[in-house]
């Protein structure tokens, strides 16, 4: 059975992991490869590297970081932030990553989902959306949010999930930007109205405090995979004790070899 | 051509040619070999491999545009000699997948090494499959020496081949419906899993592959394990 996975979250900027609340406030969190390997070998399922000052300054990611990243941890590597283009998607998994995330870009022009899915296939293409709930309205729904939730689009998120698997996207990481470095736990309902209208894999994104938050995000939220951030860095939880968690609740999780000596 | 045999081979390092047709990720193949004591050439045409040791082909995505780019670099006739040749071969995901003889996924012909199609993984609850997931062997092989039964390896892919021939399946996986993901067939090996990306336990199969190559027990024409 296909394990539920836990990723731990780099977000980079200028070359180094930070963490703030809401995209603001950034806190030095340490090396992305150090990171990285320390994460690997404590069981990590997976790692998500995002550059977030990539987009808000117009520029491409920084390959070297990803590359040196990449060559330390033997478990997958998802890359996002400053990917504009199919040539960009190249150089990033040229790079090491094994997929790439589009965000703003994908919003700015729906056609780069469809264009690097035919170029690298869907598996390779995960489509980053930060969701803010709209204020008002009978029935929860939320705001495709860009530019690291600078901006807003007006696009709603559930609509725009099912657009971009339409166009080839393989795979969500759905962020609560409300629930962002608040550590008030995933938006399950948010997560729930996008897994109930797409096949692909959702990784959910932003809020998680501790362990039962990942069981919720997966049980009620319907995800394949929980994201985390800071909990991990801080070493305010485990990956080890959020497995357990989720191994008790009933969860298919991936007890990790003894790395080779 | 060949290279005369180094005096002490259980020490030598093997050289294994990476093929590179544009399909994503190399880096992670090549740190993984390096690590498990290979030296890497990373081959973009024929003439890079030839005097290899052993040809891994990587890579993901779909069959047509893989076909594409071997063919423009011609390196579609090389690969198959290489492997009528009895000389080892490792295909990983789509390098798995084209030793078949076709896929359905864009009606591409491949390389026809494998009796079998490519086809769409049946009653997948999501898919693509991403993600760890049980390899359960259907029989003994030393590419799997030390690595615990059912043990969890990375698959990233919706696709996987279909042997006509049970006899070349090496492992299951099972998504929904249960599939090859794994296969042997002489000179062949084939995973649709990613050792690269599979931590530990991927780590060891890639060196086990070494070790096979430094003993020459890939190429001894010794009949997989467990069928005599």
């Amino acid at each position: 059975m296909l394990c539920r996975r836990v990723i731990p979250c780099l977000d980079v900027a200028n070359g180094r992991v930070v963490k703030g609340t809401r995209f603001v406030d950034l806190v030095d969190e340490g090396d992305p490869p150090e990171l990285a390997e320390r994460y690997a070998a404590e069981g990590a399922d997976e790692l998500v590297f995002l550059d977030i000052t990539a987009a808000p300054e117009g520029r491409g990611t920084l390959l070297d970081i990803v590359e040196r990243t990449a060559r330390r941890a033997f478990i997958p590597l998802t890359v996002g932030g400053g990917v504009r283009s199919v040539r960009d998607m190249r150089d990033v998994l040229r790079a090491g990553a094994d997929k790439v995330s589009l965000n703003t870009a994908a919003v700015a022009d729906p056609t780069l989902v469809s264009r690097c899915a035919a170029r690298f296939g869907r598996q390779a293409v995960v489509v980053a959306i930060d969701a803010r709930r709209r204020a008002s309205g009978p029935q929860p729904a939320w705001e495709v949010v860009v530019r690291g939730g600078r901006d807003a689009t007006d696009l709603d998120a559930v609509a725009w999930a099912e657009r971009v698997v339409d166009l080839g996207a393989g795979e969500l990481l759905v962020t609560s930007i409300d629930r962002d470095g608040t550590r008030s736990g995933y938006d399950t309902d948010l997560l729930r109205a996008i897994t109930s209208r797409v096949g692909v894999p959702v990784i959910a994104s932003g809020g998680a405090a501790g362990p039962a938050d990942f069981v919720a995000a997966i049980r009620d939220g319907g995800a394949d995979a929980v994201l985390a951030a800071s909990i991990f860095h801080r070493r305010t939880h485990s990956i080890t004790e959020v497995k357990e968690a989720m191994a008790a609740a009933g969860l298919a999780v991936r007890i990790a070899a003894e790395p080779a000596a | 051509m060949t290279a005369p045999p180094a005096p002490n081979a259980a020490l030598r390092r093997p050289r294994i040619a990476v093929v590179d047709y544009g399909a994503g990720n190399l880096v992670s193949i090549d740190q993984a070999l390096d690590r498990v004591g290979a030296d890497v050439v990373v081959a973009r045409d024929a003439e890079a491999f030839r005097d290899a040791d052993a040809l891994v082909v990587p890579g993901v995505g779909a069959a047509a545009p893989a076909m594409e780019r071997l063919a423009r670099r011609g390196l579609v006739d090389p690969v198959r000699r290489w492997i009528e040749a009895r000389r080892p071969y490792l295909g990983i995901c789509l390098g798995l997948q084209l030793l078949f003889d076709g896929s359905d996924e864009d009606g591409a012909e491949t390389l026809g090494i494998i009796p079998g199609r490519t086809t769409l993984l049946g009653g997948a609850p999501t898919l693509p499959h991403i993600g760890w997931n049980q390899v359960e062997r259907v029989r003994d092989h030393p590419i799997f020496d030390g690595i615990r039964p059912a043990a969890d390896f990375y698959f990233v892919h919706s696709y996987a081949g279909s042997p006509t021939d049970p006899e070349v399946s090496l492992a299951t996986t099972t998504h929904g419906g249960t599939f090859v993901s794994a296969v042997v067939r002489d000179n062949v090996v084939g995973v649709q899993f990613h050792p690269e990306r599979s931590g530990a336990d991927g780590l060891r199969l890639l060196e086990n592959a070494v070790a096979l190559l430094r003993t020459g027990a890939w190429t001894a024409g010794r009949e997989p394990a467990g069928v005599a």
